[in-house]
């Protein structure tokens, strides 16, 4: 749990800036609830800009889903690390999500179960907290860009790339992660919102080669 | 309105489903050798990944250039310099929000 501090912030600010902008567009009540069963800002975002374009619940749902698309390469990799019943897994697995993914991996293609769990409980927490914080402030916050909000969470995914690059970084990691962005600045022109991430996952298999 | 319950409903569910086909498709199965390096570089390629996207996709779609390249610039700094995590998130809002307001 303790490990999971950090990411409180983040997760907080991000989800004020959720409830701020989706609440206007989708009403208080169904943002609350969105971040309560879905748990997924960026799907989230994705699904409420189709809605809010005028989309019709069938673009919005593909929206989101290809954006959670990433999620299955994560919850392959975290697999192994869950133990107990198989009902049992398959709650302990809707714990793999970006931050408590990075933060539960050893660095060694192993996960630790106790921190992919304790940093979710916590990370989820702040999700849904901020999201109702920013439904109820939304009259009386600015516009969350307006604050530079929307880059504290790709500031915070930066320091959590250089901390496990200065624990475990190799050659090897300096070629997935330059071919990681190589893919996604192809693809983000070009391809669904969501799609270039999911290819992105595809670099690491660049670690079968010897 | 419904259009907005059934969007939650559908997304909810097809997270769920995503996730789960990872405990069930592993089943039993433990990866060995050079498939755990591959599990291993799953983070940086993600982080990374999310990282551009976050900082260059447009609204809703498309590549753009705008004040959060400055942000995330602070942020790779700030990092490098071993800053404080709470610190960096900072100034790179600070400098995202300071660009935006002389825009």
């Amino acid at each position: 749990m303790r490990a999971a501090l950090p990411l409180i912030l983040p997760v907080l600010v991000f989800g004020i800036s959720f409830g701020v902008v989706a609440q206007p567009i989708i009403g208080g009540l169904a943002a609350s609830a969105m971040s309560a069963t879905i748990i997924a800002g960026a799907s989230q975002i994705a699904a409420v800009t189709v809605l809010d374009s005028g989309g019709g619940a069938a673009a919005a749902v593909v929206a989101g889903l290809l954006m959670n698309a990433r999620f299955f390469p994560m919850a392959l990799a975290v697999a192994p690390a869950l133990r107990g019943s198989r009902l049992r897994q398959l709650v302990e697995v809707q714990a793999a999500v970006d931050a408590s993914f990075v933060l539960a991996d050893q660095g060694d293609g192993t996960f630790s179960r106790g921190m992919l769990v304790g940093s979710w409980l916590p990370q989820t927490a702040a999700w849904v907290g901020g999201t109702v914080i920013g439904v109820l402030l939304g009259e009386v916050i600015p516009d969350p860009q307006e604050l530079g909000l929307d880059v504290v969470l790709p500031a915070f995914f930066i320091t959590l790339l250089v901390r496990d690059v200065r624990a475990s970084g190799t050659r090897r990691t300096f070629e997935v992660i330059g071919l990681a962005i190589a893919i996604t600045l192809a693809l983000t022109p070009v391809a669904p919102a969501g799609m270039p991430v999911v290819a992105a996952a595809a670099a690491a298999l660049l670690g079968l080669r010897r | 309105m419904t259009a907005v319950w059934v969007t939650i409903a559908l997304l909810c569910l097809g997270t769920i489903a995503i996730k789960a086909a990872g405990p069930l498709l592993m089943g039993e199965h433990e990866p060995r050798g050079r498939w755990l390096a591959v599990i291993a570089l799953l983070s940086p390629a993600l982080l990374s990944s999310l990282i551009v996207y976050q900082t260059f996709s447009g609204h809703p779609d498309g590549l753009v250039v705008d004040a959060r390249v400055a942000g995330a610039a602070t942020a790779v700094a700030g990092a490098l310099t071993r800053l404080p995590m709470f610190a960096v998130m900072v100034l790179a809002a600070g400098v995202t929000a300071a660009l935006r307001a002389l825009a």
